[in-house]
């Protein structure tokens, strides 16, 4: 493939091709001398956290929690120091190298090409000498953590201090040498333990002051197990953004980082995750059995570094600055309403801005042709090869109607894009014949005959992993498969009754999907808008009718988002059938679990996806948030209240029964 | 005095055939000299350039002027009491403007708006009672001038205002009617200019100590009015610290204290509903005022420091110090932007001086403090070390008398050099705020950061001169000034786009926990902003307060409210 690679009129530079050609050695020892921030004197390491301790905020929050416990001043601040100490970054440019020597070597084993799109990193590099700038990358796979320091090594930026889970800094040696390229370590369950949470949130925020480096931190928080975008965390968000709040700082910038991946490293571990089988404890060893997976090809890679954007204009006139105005900037102090907002539907646009500079490869393209093939044609025949070279070329004309980044490799015949495709998935799908079937995971030989329950397990764990990457171009389709869903649904074509049902069902999808707060308009407008301009509707200011050629598209689209509807509704289906109380999480979903299998099996269900232990988990909060089901944390389980007719009344709406009515959902949670 | 500038006619900045920068004049020190260093400062930090000038209307057209809405009984009975009067074009003109950049720009342009329609001169406080009396009576509005120094807009005439408007100019009360040696307190007609008021007062030995910018032209009367505050303010005090009693003539009647006690307990001190009035009220017509001896000691003296943020702690940590109490100081943000630049000599003998001092650091971001120590001998050389020692600890360093000196003689001079800009299409302003200790690196940094973003925004070729300076310590905090300038060739509507960048500069000092105004005054260019400035009860306090004393709106200028 080009190295140069020229897409919508950007240019993307493949920067594994300079590696192929001259020294890693020379690579890592060359040079670095970045422009850096214009404000302040760079200070070191150790004199941040020096500065954080000694912050007057947190002088407050120590004599807060010694009058709360029985500590003395002293014991409370060395707490602090353990806790900084254990979080603390320790960025050195002799690891920098270290870690740039070695990803040369791993990413040219593991990847054919890796495009950065200039023009972003220009704009980067002008905006970092301008003010304080967070670095906001998506997060689908290991890679994402050190990829960027990567890059902005080798383009002569400033590199970040990156946030990261604490189970990382337990891994022998290599904890180590994160922390030495940059990581700081945050704990994952933090709860309410007062004095950790003040002690991150001035780190932070010393970092951001100061403009020590670039702050890179995932929105997302979470790796992504399913590939599509998770809601954000709105914590770290406002750590970040507080010191403009504040005066603190002149401005603040945001560069949403999309990292686009044809193929994921950590796939099959996801797909088992997803299905309850627990995640390995990150440790070094892990990482050198994991070598095993660096034998394999995972295609090509794209960074993506998103338009940077100033926080000074994104809150014009959605935050009040004053506020701070009469207490002391350092109290500690709850959050206002307008922070809070302002903090989640930030979070939110994020997000939405990274779903918007991902790219796609054709193989998505191709899950989600696959996922509308009869679940027993794939595992048993396969899908004519023909029929998915023609609905995948179909489904790229749609996604280019629908302004998708898509990374098709030109002067390469259609053909040979898919077929190289199908073999860089090969542990997905094979290619037998004329046709393309899945590909299971090999019985263990000591095994005679399965149980009809594994071998559900064996076809979900391809099912998952074929899901995922479907959901790589899932923010392309979601918006017109709402609607083409409402419009199949309600069977209306009065707009008013659209839009109450697709209100209706954004609020039910409020934790599957992005939908950036108070939006709901333009959300619909922009699915009208998309569906009319493939001509699948005409709309007038009352109705919308789908029209004959548009039949297609509307029944695609339907069954793009089918799986996620279903799993919802045999959810729906088991709360109102069963008695959830004083029953653990785990329990609670291992009981969906095998009420879902009797589903498949009995061959009421399809979707295999409603096995997706996500997928639960994001019913369940969009219920609480919907105050339907409430949970509370017992002596030892959880325990469920569930407004079983409110539940049945939702269930039936989402059928189609009953007609939508506004959901009344409760405030998001405090910060 | 210039009718369309700052200051004294015959004292001027202008670049002579040998394209020189020259001050003109003989009254102050820079009188007569050469500043080699101004041309390639106004080139090099504006892109102005000499070839391209924006000459000013040389003489004022008469024409322009609208003519006098005279009220007619109002006149006669005011020609029956003998106070002098005027309708003249010049009188009247001269009479309708402060010196915001905005109202000197039009006059430059020979542009003229509303102007009061008749001037009169009291010239004393009973021919004020009779003038304020007489225009009540005729539903006559009056304008209280002093000085003119205004920058808030203040002198504005309203343009909606249909009736006769009547400037009375206190120019001719300018008497020290009585010198209590006993007390030390002077009383003093208001209208006296605060040059002529330390004059007076040092032949008998006496000073008051407040010394504003303007205090060549601004009067006694004016500071009352705006709550001023001056230079020495750390030795002898503000405006309120200084008045012991005021006089002031309103519609309703004269309003006075009974006494001359040093503190009252005696409900909400009166004497604040007067100062800060700015002429809404009425007239202040006679001040008691505290004085001073003389100082037996005056020195001099400046501090050089490596950035703003290490001068801005020394700041703090000397106010917290008592040695603040006999020095006043003004302190400068960086040196190699700034008007000081100027001169040349001074500036790169500190530089060098610093540099070889102290190596590695950066000469872009050196800062100076001017100080001057006033007192006994020995209580001034006790606090110099202190602040020296205080300053060393910052990594400031002592840089001389001469220096210091020079700092104070450019505060009267900085006002003629906008008048030079003007010349060349540079359009400048300062302005000011005051702020917690805590905050001012915070606002100097983002006041300055949004002029530039603003200005940027608004496609101002040159980048605009965006700097501060900390002009007074307080325990709790600091005042802070802003200068703003830049260079407007190729923009169709300047000022306008000025106003809209001092505009957003205001609102950013808000959103710092910056004040509206630290002496300056509401006038008409802040009010829009004094309802978030005392909340709404506050300005309701005003509002009944300004209805009782005033009900017909006879004084109004439409200041504040």
């Amino acid at each position: 493939m080009p190295s140069t690679y020229t897409s919508s009129g950007h240019e993307e530079l493949d920067i594994l091709e300079e590696r192929r050609q001259s020294g890693d050695l020379s690579h890592a020892l060359r040079t670095f001398s970045p422009q850096p921030y214009k404000e302040k004197p760079p200070c070191s390491a150790s004199d941040l956290s020096k500065r954080t301790l000694e912050s007057q905020y947190l002088q407050y929050v120590f004599k807060e929690i010694a009058t709360e416990s029985s500590l003395s001043m002293e014991e409370v601040k060395e707490d602090a120091r353990l806790l900084l100490e254990e979080m603390s970054q320790n960025l050195q440019l002799g690891f920098i190298r270290l870690m740039g020597y070695t990803l040369s070597k791993v990413f040219k084993r593991l990847y054919t090409n890796i495009y950065v799109n200039m023009e972003g990193l220009n704009m980067l590099q002008q905006a970092i000498q301008e003010s304080p700038v967070i670095l906001m990358p998506t997060h689908r796979s290991y890679i994402d953590f050190l990829i960027i320091s990567y890059v902005l090594f080798t383009y002569d930026i400033p590199v970040p201090v990156i946030a990261a889970g604490l189970p990382l800094a337990g891994m022998k040696l290599v904890g180590e040498i994160l922390r030495r390229s940059g990581a700081f370590f945050i704990r994952r369950s933090i709860g309410s333990d007062k004095l950790y949470w003040a002690v991150l949130s001035e780190y932070v925020k010393t970092i951001v002051r100061t403009g020590f480096a670039p702050l890179e931190f995932f929105v997302e928080g979470l790796r992504s197990r399913t590939l599509k975008s998770v809601p954000p965390k709105l914590g770290m968000m406002h750590m970040v953004l507080e010191p403009y709040f504040k005066g603190e700082v002149f401005d603040i910038t945001l560069v949403p980082i999309s990292i686009s991946y044809d193929r994921v490293l950590e796939e099959s571990l996801l797909a088992h995750e997803l299905l309850g089988i627990p995640k390995p404890k990150e440790t070094t060893k892990g990482l050198f059995k994991a070598t095993k997976v660096l034998q394999e090809d995972y295609g090509c890679m794209h960074v993506n570094f998103g338009q940077p954007l100033s926080v000074r204009e994104l809150c014009q006139g959605k935050i009040n600055r004053s506020q701070y105005n009469l207490t002391p900037r350092d109290l500690p102090k709850v959050l206002s309403p307008d922070v809070q907002a302002c903090v989640i539907w930030l979070a939110h646009l994020i997000v939405r801005i990274q779903e918007e500079g991902s790219y796609i490869s054709p193989w998505s393209l191709m899950a989600c042709v696959l996922l509308q093939c009869p679940t027993s044609t794939l595992t048993e025949r396969g899908m004519v090869w023909s029929e998915l070279k023609d609905r995948t070329l179909w489904l790229k004309k749609l996604a280019l109607r629908f302004g998708a980044h898509l990374r098709w490799p030109e002067q390469v015949s259609d053909q040979n894009v898919l077929l190289s495709m199908v073999a860089l998935h090969h542990s997905i799908v094979a290619h037998k014949g004329d046709r393309v079937c899945l590909v299971r995971e090999e019985v263990p030989i000591r095994k005679h005959r399965l149980s009809a329950e594994e071998e559900v397990n064996r076809t979900a764990v391809a099912m998952l992993m074929l899901a995922s990457y479907r959901n790589q171009s899932l923010h392309i389709f979601l918006r017109p498969a709402m609607l083409a869903t409402v419009i199949q649904v309600t069977k209306s074509t009065q707009r008013d009754e659209l839009f109450t049902f697709f209100c209706f069902l954004k609020e039910i999808l409020s934790n599957e999907f992005i939908f950036v707060p108070g939006k709901s308009t333009q959300d619909f407008e922009e699915a009208c808008f998309l569906m009319k301009d493939c001509g699948a509707i005409l709309f007038s200011p009352e109705e919308v009718t789908v029209t004959e050629a548009g039949q297609e598209v509307v029944s695609f689209l339907c069954a793009f988002i089918q799986p996620f509807i279903r799993s919802y509704q045999v959810m729906l289906d088991f709360l109102t059938e069963h008695e959830i109380k004083n029953i653990s999480e785990k329990e609670l979903h291992l009981a969906v679990r095998s009420f879902v299998i009797k589903l498949i099996l009995s061959g009421e269900l399809q979707t295999y996806e409603a096995l997706s232990s996500d997928i639960q988990k994001n019913i369940l909060s969009a219920l609480r948030t919907l105050g339907v089901l409430t949970k509370f944390r017992g002596s030892k389980d959880n325990e469920y209240q569930v407004d079983k007719a409110a539940v049945k009344r939702i269930n039936d709406i989402l059928y189609g029964k009953l007609p939508p009515q506004l959901l009344h959902r409760t405030p998001y949670a405090k910060l | 005095m210039k009718w369309n500038g700052w200051g004294y006619s015959d004292s001027r900045f202008l670049f002579n055939k040998k394209g020189q920068a020259e001050f003109t004049g003989k009254r102050y020190r820079l009188s007569g000299m050469i500043i080699p260093g101004l041309k390639d400062w106004m080139e090099g930090t504006f892109g102005a350039s000499l070839q391209h000038k924006a000459p000013a209307t040389p003489i004022l057209n008469s024409t322009a002027v609208q003519p006098a809405t005279i009220n007619e009984a109002f006149v006669e009975e005011v020609k029956a009491t003998t106070i002098p009067f005027s309708v003249e074009a010049e009188d009247r003109v001269f009479r309708a403007h402060g010196h915001c950049l905005h109202e000197i720009f039009a006059l430059r342009e020979g542009k003229i708006g509303r102007v009061p329609d008749m001037v009169v001169w009291p010239s004393c406080h009973s021919d004020v009672v009779k003038i304020v009396e007489l225009a009540s009576k005729h539903n006559v509005c009056l304008i209280p001038y002093g000085g003119g120094t205004s920058v808030s807009s203040a002198l504005e005439c309203p343009p909606e205002e249909t009736r006769s408007i009547v400037s009375l100019d206190t120019s001719q009360m300018n008497r020290i009617l009585w010198i209590d040696e006993k007390n030390l307190t002077a009383h003093v007609e208001a209208g006296i200019v605060g040059q002529d008021l330390e004059r007076l007062l040092n032949e008998s030995g006496y000073c008051t100590g407040h010394e504003p910018d303007s205090m060549e032209f601004s009067s006694l009367g004016g500071w009352v009015a705006t709550r001023a505050s001056g230079m020495k303010k750390n030795i002898y005090g503000n405006i309120e610290d200084l008045v012991v009693h005021v006089k002031m003539v309103t519609p309703r009647g004269v309003i006075e204290k009974s006494c001359q006690g040093p503190r009252m307990s005696t409900g909400p001190d009166v004497h604040h509903f007067i100062m800060g009035s700015e002429g809404t009220l009425g007239v202040v017509t006679e001040v008691t005022l505290k004085i001073r001896p003389m100082p037996e000691y005056q020195k001099y003296g400046s501090v050089v420091f490596p950035n703003f943020e290490q001068g801005v702690a020394c700041l703090r940590e000397v106010a917290k110090q008592v040695c603040a109490k006999s020095l006043s100081c003004f302190f400068w943000h960086a040196l190699k932007p700034q008007v000081s630049s100027i001169f040349t000599s001074f500036l790169d003998g500190l530089k060098k001086f610093y540099i070889t001092k102290f190596k590695g650091f950066d000469p872009n971001r050196l800062c100076v403090a001017t100080l001057l120590f006033e007192g006994d001998r020995e209580k001034v050389l006790q606090h110099e070390k202190q602040v020296y020692d205080i300053a060393a600890k910052f990594g400031g360093l002592a840089a001389g008398e001469d220096n210091g000196q020079r700092g104070y003689m450019l505060t009267f001079v900085i006002a003629y050099l906008r008048d030079l800009g003007m010349e060349y299409y540079v359009i400048g302003e300062s302005f000011e705020t005051s702020v917690p200790w805590d905050r001012v690196l915070d606002i100097c940094r983002n006041v300055k950061a949004r002029i530039i973003r603003e200005c940027k925004d608004k496609g101002v070729q040159f980048p605009p001169l965006s700097t501060c300076r900390v002009t007074q310590t307080y325990d709790a905090g600091a005042c802070v000034y802003f200068y703003f300038a830049f260079n407007y060739r190729g923009l169709s509507d300047p000022i306008h786009m000025f106003e809209q960048v001092e505009h957003a500069a205001r609102e950013e000092i808000l959103a710092n926990g910056g004040s509206l105004s630290h002496h300056h005054g509401v006038g008409k260019l802040r009010k829009e902003w004094m309802r978030e400035t005392v909340s709404d009860v506050g300005l309701g306090m005003l509002k009944s307060v300004k209805d009782y004393v005033d009900p017909n709106n006879i004084f109004g200028n439409r200041n504040l409210l």
